[in-house]
């Protein structure tokens, strides 16, 4: 018997809200970092389930986009955060207030 | 062969713009390369140019004796301007030739001498810089006197009169910085000017008269001030109109030509160099009036109450300027008057309808008049060399009074020349021979054949006009005794040196000239007479008028045709001319009798009973009279110039300064600007605008510190609403969809 694509909405809203949570209430820019991947893999997880539930392949080729783009975008966030690190000696986005009106 | 084949066919009369264009490349050339060329460059080009103007005019002349009738040459439309129609042309008839002539001959004969007397002139009076400014003004004169001559029309003939006006003012003023009080001649340059206006006012109303009434009897309404049509045309403008044109023309005659009452501009005027005395105070200029006159026959023998005044102004002016010439000092200012007489021959002559006279006697007088002013001016300078000769001879300077200013102009410092310069003696003589009218000389012809015509048309005017002639043969016998007679006066007068080649050759031809110029004219052959008659024909004017008349169907009115018979009929008369040779005669005698004998006499006696002139003591205040013009500049001076000026100086000082400059400028406008410009600087700009603009930054900057707080710097804040935001516009979209 399948699982209803309700479950897997169900399990992609709640991680898409812990990722939002996490990039609102975490000051560790790593975590923070790791919230936003979990708010993309909340996306691409509703992706496929509506992809499984309407047999339509485009929502999987979707994620490949998505899971192309999100590397890439570790790859510059990372070396952002390298960099912060060597200047601040210190990854807390606190910190990282210099922009401030 | 060419010659007589053009000469048919008039194949000359195409070349008159260049009697115009010659004299204009000649002052072109002297403006932009004067100053590069030498003195000797630029006479040779301002004379070549005057003289090949007078070669085109001698060309003119052949052709004309082939077809006298002459031809109008166009040359442009100048001014169209609906029933306006203005060409310039150019009108070759026997008449502008004869004044071609006259200008171009004597005008390159002046500017041959010229050369030679500006040398001399421009470093006596230390700027030879000028010497180019001359010849420039000398040609641009020789170039608009042609155009004056050659209009066929009013207003192109305008032009030339405006522009001869210039010239005699440039020139006189020519020494602007000299004179008395270092403005004499820019003040006499001045007043030659305003004088002129005053007449060229007249000759302005005239113009304008002419065009209200003759415009609407021309062909097709159109109307181009031609003399042509004028002349048709003058029968059928009511008699009144036309004494109104003539009148006012008189005027514009009496300003150019010198004559009552506007004469005084003219002895001022001697304050040019005398080469231009000699061209334009007396040769040529002054004798566009008596042009004007010939020019307008038509009208003028239409309206013998016009004649009257022209000849009555004429014969007046011939004695009234012949008795001042009697009592003057100055060389020039003799000769002066002595053209303002002349002119008044000519004027009273072409007055009277004796147009053929008074021309005749404009060309012989442009001879002698010419003659006697550039003698003149090699006098001048040779006592202006005798004077250079003393100040550098010790010996010599301490004979000559100090601190007084000497005149090379004053003939009480002249006497003996006659051995010193033996040329300018010689033609001086001849011109004033000429002058007083002595047979054979051209003089005599001419003035006695208006005498002659005088006698038979105005008979007062006869005897204002044989009085003058008196006069005349005896202010120049006594000017040819005091200049050149008896002893030296002053040291320079013992020193006088004869002037050079360059100004005695022209002088020579000029005497030639009044010596043999009466054969124009001789009585019984009457070449001039039959020359002119071809334009000027008094018998036409008659049948023109009859014609028209017809033409139109109105009823042929009898035609005046006495003045038209009486002047055909003058010419030679015998007691005329024995009479008046005998009064110069007499008048001769007289002058040797006061300016030879009596001048011996006074020689004897002691210094303090010595007077300048014999004649002083046997008239007494007449003479002084007579020296002082009969006050007339005084008395022009106290009615015109004197209340002009009070009320000149009334209008600037008190209604222009004190009214309209310290009260209504002052006061009122800058009053009322001030705060005007108060009200709109203070409450309006520095309140509502400065306050808007300052208000609106101030608003901006408050806003700005209110909105910075929400630039934290917190990543979270910025995803916080980033949030808010995807969730409000998400809730939007849902709203909407529901």
């Amino acid at each position: 018997m399948p699982v209803p694509v309700e479950y897997y909405l169900g399990l992609a809203s709640i991680l898409f809200i812990l990722g939002a949570l996490g990039v609102l209430i975490r000051r560790n820019s790593l975590i923070i970092f790791m919230s936003v991947e979990l708010m993309l893999n909340a996306a691409n997880l509703a992706f496929v389930s509506f992809a499984r539930h309407w047999q339509q392949p485009s929502g999987q080729i979707f994620v490949f986009f998505i899971m192309t783009v999100a590397a890439a975008e570790v790859a510059v966030g990372l070396a952002l955060i390298v960099t912060i690190f060597k200047s601040k000696a210190s990854i807390d986005v606190d910190q990282m207030s210099s922009l401030k009106g | 062969m060419l010659l007589s084949e053009a000469t048919s066919a008039g194949g000359f009369f195409n070349l008159v713009p260049l009697v115009v264009f010659f004299p204009i490349i000649g002052l072109l050339l002297n403006i932009i390369l004067g100053g590069r060329l030498g003195e000797k460059a630029i006479g040779t080009i301002a004379c070549l140019a005057s003289g090949l103007a007078f070669m085109v005019a001698v060309l003119l002349g052949i052709s004309l004796i082939g077809n006298p009738e002459g031809i109008t040459v166009p040359f442009l439309n100048w001014i169209a301007i609906g029933s306006l129609q203005l060409e310039w042309a150019f009108q070759v008839d026997t008449l502008s030739v004869t004044m071609m002539l006259v200008v171009g001959g004597v005008g390159t004969l002046i500017h041959i001498y010229a050369v030679g007397y500006m040398h001399e002139d421009v470093r006596h009076n230390g700027d030879p810089g000028r010497f180019q400014r001359f010849f420039v003004y000398f040609n641009l004169f020789i170039a608009v006197m042609m155009i004056l001559v050659s209009a066929n029309n009013y207003l192109m003939l305008f032009v030339g009169w405006e522009g001869v006006g210039l010239c005699s003012y440039l020139l006189i003023g020519f020494w602007y910085e000299k004179g008395k009080d270092g403005i004499g001649n820019a003040v006499a340059g001045k007043k030659a000017f305003i004088t002129n206006r005053i007449g060229d006012f007249g000759f302005l109303i005239a113009a304008l008269l002419m065009f209200k009434y003759f415009q609407p009897l021309a062909e097709n309404g159109v109307f181009g001030f031609d003399f042509e049509t004028v002349q048709e045309l003058a029968g059928l403008v009511p008699a009144g109109i036309i004494f109104a044109i003539t009148m006012f023309m008189l005027l514009g005659v009496t300003g150019k030509s010198a004559q009552l009452p506007l004469f005084v501009w003219l002895p001022d005027a001697m304050a040019g160099p005398t080469p231009v005395s000699a061209l334009i105070h007396a040769a040529t200029m002054v004798t566009a009036g008596v042009y004007l006159v010939a020019r307008s026959y038509a009208m003028y023998s239409m309206v013998p109450e016009a004649q009257t005044w022209v000849a009555v102004v004429g014969g007046v002016t011939a004695l009234f300027a012949a008795t001042i010439a009697v009592a003057q000092f100055d060389i020039k200012k003799v000769l002066a008057y002595s053209t303002i007489s002349q002119l008044g021959f000519m004027v009273a002559a072409v007055g009277m309808g004796a147009f053929v006279a008074g021309m005749f006697h404009l060309v012989i007088h442009a001879f002698f008049k010419a003659l006697l002013f550039l003698s003149a001016g090699s006098v001048i300078q040779g006592l202006e060399r005798g004077y250079h000769q003393v100040e550098h001879d010790p010996m010599l300077a301490r004979k000559m009074k100090h601190g007084h200013q000497f005149d090379p102009q004053d003939m009480r410092n002249m006497g003996g020349l006659r051995t010193r310069m033996k040329t300018t003696f010689w033609v001086y003589l001849i011109g004033a021979v000429a002058l007083a009218g002595i047979f054979p000389l051209a003089g005599f012809w001419s003035k006695d054949e208006i005498l002659a015509e005088a006698l038979h048309l105005q008979p007062v005017v006869y005897w204002l006009l044989t009085s003058a002639a008196f006069f005349t043969a005896f202010y120049m016998g006594r000017q040819i005794l005091m200049v050149f007679f008896g002893q030296p006066r002053s040291e320079p007068a013992a020193n006088a040196q004869e002037s050079p080649a360059v100004m005695t050759i022209p002088l020579i031809v000029l005497a030639g000239v009044s010596l043999l110029g009466g054969a124009l004219n001789l009585p019984g052959l009457h070449t001039f007479t039959t020359w002119l008659e071809h334009t000027i024909n008094l018998e036409e004017v008659g049948t023109a008028v009859t014609s028209v008349l017809t033409k139109i169907g109105l009823a042929v009115a009898p035609v005046k045709g006495s003045m038209a018979e009486g002047a055909a009929e003058g010419g030679f008369n015998l007691t005329v001319a024995l009479l008046s040779t005998g009064l110069a005669l007499g008048a001769i005698a007289l002058a040797y009798y006061f300016y030879y004998h009596r001048v011996r006499a006074m020689q004897a006696l002691p210094a303090v009973r010595r007077t300048d002139d014999p004649l002083r003591a046997v008239l007494g205040p007449v003479f002084t009279l007579l020296e002082n013009k009969y006050y007339i500049d005084e008395l022009y001076g106290a009615i015109i110039i004197k209340p002009y000026t009070a009320i000149a100086s009334f209008l600037a000082d008190k209604v222009e300064w004190v009214f309209w400059h310290d009260f209504f400028h002052d006061k009122v406008l800058s009053g009322a600007f001030h705060s005007l410009t108060w009200l709109l600087s203070k409450p309006i700009d520095t309140n509502v605008i400065d306050g808007f603009a300052n208000g609106l930054a101030e608003g901006t900057q408050e806003l700005a510190a209110l909105v910075r707080r929400i630039q934290s710097g917190y990543v979270r804040n910025y995803a916080l609403s980033m949030f808010v935001g995807v969730i409000l516009i998400i809730g939007y979209i849902i709203l909407r969809g529901i």
